[in-house]
């Protein structure tokens, strides 16, 4: 569904990405873990379009998407649950789930989708009149994947889901992005830092390094690997 | 009330009002005639900077730079262009067409100026934008002052007075239900959405750059509009009356009435019109204020800022308000 190929992307001088390669199978999680700074977040907004590539390929669906810009590229399929949740904090809950839908027409398919998110996220429905901005940090990280759910995108891009969250709430979450997977078969790349969860729920894995992938594999061979255990998982 | 009905209601009520004032208009004295055309000028301005800083959270300080081209665009098609269409239209039903017309053409000059500012700035965020404006509004001023035809820094006199109360107030109600319509539109939270977060709005498909560029070609198409009406009112238009403190002038309204919140705008724009002139004559204990009036005024800003620093309005909910699910004074 998704292919990177030789992907290079520069902040200035400093080179953020050094050439990576992955690819993500349809309906599959992959996920991409490493430490901060290694190019993890740069790597999603590069594919969203949010930072323009220095060199290299993306394609989705087979086709060529890396000058496609951002709005366009959701358009396509494509959409983001950003690092750091960022939901608009003076726009209530139903309102964000709206922005969520921006570029669909169907006024049918929105209400149905944001039943379904309801259905997935009941604690969403009961803050429905409450601006985004005074929902506590496991909420909004739950409204920003139900916000990216809601323009019913083929390849969802999750960054972070577990940032500054309640240990309690990210265990919630990952099992609510598993359920998403099964249920509607959106086809997910997560950004973890939180190599354990990651690795626990993703089907394949690529670890980042400083701009380069070091190593790839089956989540479940990655999570026994040596090095991954020493360095992510703590072990 | 149906939803739809609403805003036509108020719209019909604006448009009520303004032919009620324009009817009561004759009897009183010039003096405070000027007073409620200039707070009916100035409720447009701020309603249209409020599109740009308050729903759109762009901070433009260059609002008087499109009030100018306005002015100027309008004062140019009445005195020069209409009479070869028209001929003589003065104290004749044409008068308001070519009022009409003038209105537009400064308008459309201001927003068609928008565009060419807007595109290139927009791209700076925060204090950089709001520089960058400030010195578009400069250049404009200077342009202008240094152009012999359009009479240099002694402007254009004998604007003929085609500004009526009608006018007036029928644009403010336009612009009032203009802005109330686009911001409440699915169409129009997308603005919303760049104020509240740019990155996460772009992430969501919204193509920010249309946005901004959009809200600031409006605001300067109806700051335009206000600079034609006060040109055809006040019957001389000088570079100096468009400077830097008066798009400060407006800011001031906006940021006082609660950004985002056009009906806080709008009393802004009337109270902060209003108290200069109301101190001028006012006395106590033999004290008269007129001498230190803009002290006095500088003086209910800086309580104002600090007792209500989200603005007079800001953060209120009028819907709720009518529910009384929340009370003043509780926030």
């Amino acid at each position: 569904m998704l292919q990177v190929e030789h992907l290079h992307v520069n902040y200035g001088a400093i080179s953020a990405i050094k050439g990576i390669s992955f690819t993500v199978p349809e309906r599959s999680i992959v996920t991409l873990i490493g430490a901060n700074g290694a190019g993890k977040t740069t790597t999603l907004r590069t594919i969203s379009g949010l930072v323009k590539a220095e060199s290299g390929k993306i394609l989705f669906k087979g086709k060529d998407i890396t000058s496609t810009p951002p709005h366009q590229i959701v358009s396509l399929g494509i959409s983001q649950s950003p690092e750091g949740r960022m939901i608009f904090p003076e726009l209530t809950v139903l309102e964000n789930l709206k922005m969520g839908a921006y570029r669909r027409k169907d006024t049918k398919g929105i209400q149905e989708d944001m039943e379904y998110c309801f259905t997935v996220f009941p604690r969403l429905k009961e803050r429905i009149k409450q601006a985004g901005g005074t929902l506590s940090g496991g909420e909004q990280q739950m409204l920003a994947i139900a916000r990216a759910l809601m323009s019913k995108p083929s390849l969802l891009l999750l960054d972070e889901p577990s940032l500054g969250i309640a240990p309690l709430l990210v265990k919630l979450i990952f099992e609510k992005i598993v359920e998403i997977n099964r249920d509607l078969g959106t086809t997910m790349l997560l950004v973890e830092q939180n190599a354990a969860m990651a690795l626990n729920i993703a089907h394949h894995a690529y670890v980042l390094e400083t701009g380069e992938i070091t190593l790839e594999g089956n989540a479940r061979d990655l999570a026994q690997n040596e090095e991954v255990q020493k360095a992510y998982l703590g072990m | 009330m149906s939803k739809v009905a609403r805003p036509y209601l108020f719209l019909l009520v604006g448009i009520i009002v303004a032919f009620g004032l324009s009817a009561w208009a004759d009897g009183i004295n010039p003096y405070d005639q000027r007073i409620v055309m200039n707070i009916g000028i100035n409720m447009i301005l701020a309603a249209s900077l409020n599109l740009i800083n308050g729903f759109t959270g762009q901070f433009s300080l260059g609002h008087a730079g499109f009030m100018s081209i306005g002015a100027y665009g309008a004062a140019i098609f009445t005195t020069m262009i209409a009479p070869g269409m028209f001929g003589e239209v003065a104290g004749t039903g044409m008068q308001d067409v070519a009022l009409f017309m003038g209105l537009l053409f400064g308008g459309i000059i201001s927003a068609l100026i928008g565009v060419l500012v807007g595109i290139p700035s927009l791209r700076l965020k925060g204090d950089y934008l709001a520089i960058v404006t400030l010195g578009f509004g400069e250049i404009i001023r200077v342009i202008i002052q240094n152009i012999p035809s359009l009479g240099g820094s002694l402007g254009i006199a004998n604007i003929p007075r085609y500004t009526t109360f009608f006018w007036v107030f029928f644009i403010v109600a336009i612009v009032v239900f203009f802005i109330q319509q686009l911001t409440k539109s699915t169409y129009g939270q997308g603005f919303l959405a760049v104020r509240d977060d740019e990155i996460a709005a772009e992430a969501m498909g919204v193509n920010t750059t249309r946005y901004k560029v959009e809200a600031f070609v409006i605001g300067a198409f109806f700051a335009g509009v206000a600079g034609g009406l006060y040109g055809h009112y006040n019957e001389l238009i000088r570079p100096a009356d468009f400077d830097f403190l008066k798009s400060v002038e407006i800011i001031v309204m906006v940021i006082l009435g609660g950004m985002g919140s056009t009906y806080g705008v709008l009393f802004a724009a009337a109270l902060l019109t209003y108290v200069p002139e109301f101190l001028r004559g006012f006395e106590l204990f033999g004290v008269k204020f007129d001498s230190f009036r803009m002290s006095i005024y500088s003086l209910v800003l800086i309580i104002l800022m600090l007792t209500r620093p989200q603005g007079l309005f800001g953060g209120i909910d009028f819907k709720k308000l009518m529910k009384k699910e929340i009370k003043f004074g509780n926030r």
